[in-house]
């Protein structure tokens, strides 16, 4: 097991190393299911900034880009501005809600099949042992002194590790830029600071943590296991050793002789395949534990085991705790609860904030104002009796085309507005053009006539109008007098 | 430390701490985690050596980088002022009616302005220009000399009654002072000046005041009080005043004048700045 526990009865270092664990290659259904997962998973990671996506002139045509100078976030047909970041809030809560889900109905499914953790170091072990040979020969090849032979297998592997590293690092810089330019720039040499900077940083994170601290960051680093232990229940599907038919467990003799000798005798044949092909060297048969990312080779590795000395399969599975209480009792196990009130309440509001989400894009505005009174002076005294108040009023086109918006003020039937810097149009209104996904600052006076009544405040309503879709904007203000 | 229990479950020693009946295990930290620990104390040696860290006598310890602050913020500064050069040359060689007319230049000289507004201007006319007793509000459209961006913008050259041989001057008489009017012709004058916005002063004659004024002010306020902006006469008829419009307040004013003195800005401050000012205060609503 990966957590060092000094022998028992003796006083024990205040720091261990960690012992090396030594995977073995297995195949079977569970192996199948995470290769799939890490095609997919590393295939959208390093091919999606390539994706090309038309947005018109003007606008940049990666599909998904964070535009990090401009203050933009490109999704598909999706931009978001910094002031709607609650859509990337939204999406956060609504992945901690399916990760909740997920662990309800089986455990740690996520350590086990998607996390970044668990795929990358997926991918250095199968370098590794494509390099190295499998567990077998690695550990040799760890005895083994110095030789040109070993130095060489090092050499390559970490050569590897280092290069998907880098392509690792690579793909990430090209979400915060124009992708193909970033490539160019990458092969003649020529690329900002900023870009070889970050490109260090992951490549130095990627090698470290999955070729080097690998079931380490998911035992002392990761905060994920600490919550999901007090998140989950009784009704979760988890990796399960079924110790009621593994045990009493023996070699392939030992059992043998208990049933001459009329002794119960397990399935189990301790043959250790489990502990073997274990990522994070656990010992699945001592129970749940918190080294255990349950991604199912045990299951694999025992199947197979199984199937060779002729005994039913699924000695090791999915199984909730409940049936576990229930076989120790000697019950027969009972159908695992999908709908039960945690999962439906998650299912609920994973739709609620789905629903949500999606009504609050669907209605969105692409244009908006904010208005601004002047703080000082409130108002000022005209010459002629007036008086005059000023607001800094923004538009926002959040178009990917020039838009003229026509500002208008309601509540002061005898006010006048006056934008500086803009001239009213021939039907007397107030056009304001505003440049293609920007935003524009104007200072917009209201001018009441001498003699107007007029209370300390009186309320203004501000009204943008886009003139071609008529999409209006209010905004309420006041109007300040002495 | 060395009488410590064994956890019966684990087999692995306690540390002897134990709360509720829960124990304490002396399960020891992961190497890595030690050395990590031990190399972030090493990574701040670092900092001591590069950049400034302790306190001497007299000084402190510079470190190898020659690190400050200040030298920071000077390098900040040049730099944004590199960046304004080129918008500064923009503002130069257009004509304020342009740069008030084009957003991205009105947009620049309004933000280059309300810092040397703060800086230069706001100690008299008030950080919002509201101005206050003998300092003109800029926000108003009453303007003494003139409220067109040209106007505004020679008021800021040359100032008022300062160094600048064009510098802008109204001499009224001291018409008390001096001896040039009776008191009761001064508050007759008041009387009359006051009426045109609707106020009085006691025992003033406003008839016998309407002609002391054809006779002495009008040749600068004008016939019908509403002032010259090319002498730098006030409009007497609006709301409006400089120094206060109550009967004590104007008395003492045609009694004694008033010298109001505004700085010449050329030379002080840089041509492109006095564009943008004069920008900046005709937009702040009152500019002709």
């Amino acid at each position: 097991m990966a957590i060092t526990s000094p022998p028992a009865g003796k006083k024990g270092p205040l720091y261990a190393a960690a012992p090396r664990i030594y995977p073995q290659q297995i195949s079977g259904t569970f192996r199948n299911i995470k290769w799939a997962m890490m095609v997919v998973t590393l295939g959208v990671y390093y091919l999606l900034p390539f994706v090309r996506w038309d947005r018109g002139e003007g606008a940049p045509d990666q599909a998904v880009l964070v535009d990090l100078p401009g203050r933009r976030l490109y999704f598909f047909f999706i931009e978001i501005w910094p002031q709607e970041v609650y859509y990337l809030t939204g999406l956060l809560i609504l992945a901690a809600l399916v990760l909740f889900l997920m662990n309800a109905l089986a455990g740690r499914i996520w350590c086990g099949y998607l996390c970044w953790q668990t795929v990358w170091t997926d991918m250095f072990m199968a370098v590794e042992r494509w390099v190295e040979g499998d567990r077998r020969g690695m550990m040799k090849l760890d005895k083994e002194p110095f030789s040109l032979r070993k130095a060489r297998l090092k050499i390559t592997k970490h050569a590897i590790w280092l290069l998907i590293a880098w392509w690792t690092g690579g793909a990430w810089v090209l979400y915060f830029g124009d992708a193909p330019t970033i490539v160019n720039d990458l092969l003649h040499f020529r690329a900002s600071f900023d870009v070889y900077l970050w490109i260090a940083i992951l490549t130095g994170t990627t090698y470290l943590f999955a070729g080097w601290a690998r079931e380490q960051v998911c035992i002392y680093m990761c905060p994920w296991p600490r919550i999901q232990a007090a998140l989950t229940d009784d009704e979760a599907l988890n990796v399960t050793y079924l110790r009621d038919r593994g045990e009493p467990n023996g070699s392939v003799k030992t059992q043998k002789k208990r049933i001459e000798a009329g002794e119960p005798a397990g399935d189990c044949i301790d043959c250790r395949q489990c502990i073997n092909v274990c990522p994070t060297g656990v010992d699945i048969r001592k129970g749940l534990q918190l080294p255990c990312i349950q991604c199912g080779l045990c299951i694999d590795a025992c199947d197979a085991v199984m199937t060779k000395i002729g005994k039913p399969v699924g000695l090791i599975t999915y199984e909730s705790e409940v049936n576990v209480e229930r076989r120790d009792a000697g019950l027969e196990p009972v159908r695992p609860k999908i709908f039960r009130p945690r999962t439906i309440i998650y299912m609920v509001v994973i739709a609620i904030v789905t629903v949500a989400m999606g009504w609050s894009f669907l209605t969105r505005s692409s244009s908006g104002m904010s208005v601004l009174h002047d703080r000082n002076p409130l108002y000022v005294n005209l010459s002629g009796g007036g008086i005059r108040n000023g607001y800094t009023i923004r538009l926002l086109n959040m178009k990917i085309k020039a838009r003229t918006f026509i500002i208008e003020d309601e509540g002061l039937p005898d006010a006048t507005m006056t934008v500086i810097g803009e001239k009213k149009s021939a039907d007397g209104k107030w056009k304001i053009k505003v440049a293609p996904d920007t935003t524009r600052e104007l200072r917009v006076l209201l001018i009441t006539p001498k003699g107007a009544k007029l209370d300390k405040a009186t309320p203004v309503t501000f009204r943008i109008t886009e003139v071609e879709s008529g999409e209006t904007t209010l905004v309420g203000d006041y109007f300040r007098a002495p | 430390m060395g009488t410590n229990k064994l956890d019966e479950v684990t087999g692995t020693e306690t540390t002897g701490h134990e709360w509720d009946g829960i124990a304490e295990l002396n399960t020891p930290l992961p190497r890595w985690w030690v050395l990590t620990f031990w190399a972030t104390f090493i990574w701040s040696i670092g900092y001591w050596i590069v950049y400034p860290a302790f306190p001497l006598m007299n000084s402190y310890t510079k470190g190898l980088g020659n690190y400050t602050e200040r030298a920071v913020v000077e390098e900040d500064l040049s730099k944004l002022n590199a960046m304004r050069a080129e918008s500064a040359k923009k503002l130069m060689g257009a004509s304020l009616e342009d740069i008030k007319n084009n957003t991205e230049l009105l947009n620049f000289a309004r933000a280059m302005a309300t810092p040397a507004f703060g800086d230069n201007c706001a100690p008299c006319h008030g950080t919002g220009a509201s101005g206050s007793k003998g300092f003109p509000n800029l926000n108003d459209d009453d303007w003494l000399w003139g409220g067109t961006l040209e106007d505004i913008h020679q008021t800021i050259k040359v100032g008022v009654r300062d160094k600048h041989e064009d510098t802008r001057v109204n001499d009224m008489p001291a018409f008390g002072k001096d001896e040039v009017l009776e008191p009761k012709q001064i508050t007759d004058v008041a009387g009359y000046v006051l009426s045109l916005s609707g106020g009085k002063v006691d025992g003033a004659d406003v008839e016998a005041g309407k002609t002391l004024f054809a006779e002495n002010c009008a040749s600068c306020h004008g016939e019908d009080a509403k002032g010259m902006t090319e002498m730098g006469a006030p409009n007497l008829t609006d709301n409006i005043w400089l120094y206060g419009g109550d009967a004590k307040t104007v008395l003492a004013t045609i009694n004694g004048s008033r010298k109001g003195i505004m700085p010449t800005w050329e030379g002080r401050l840089d041509p492109a700045t006095i564009k943008a000012l004069a920008v900046y205060v005709h937009t702040l609503g009152g500019g002709k």
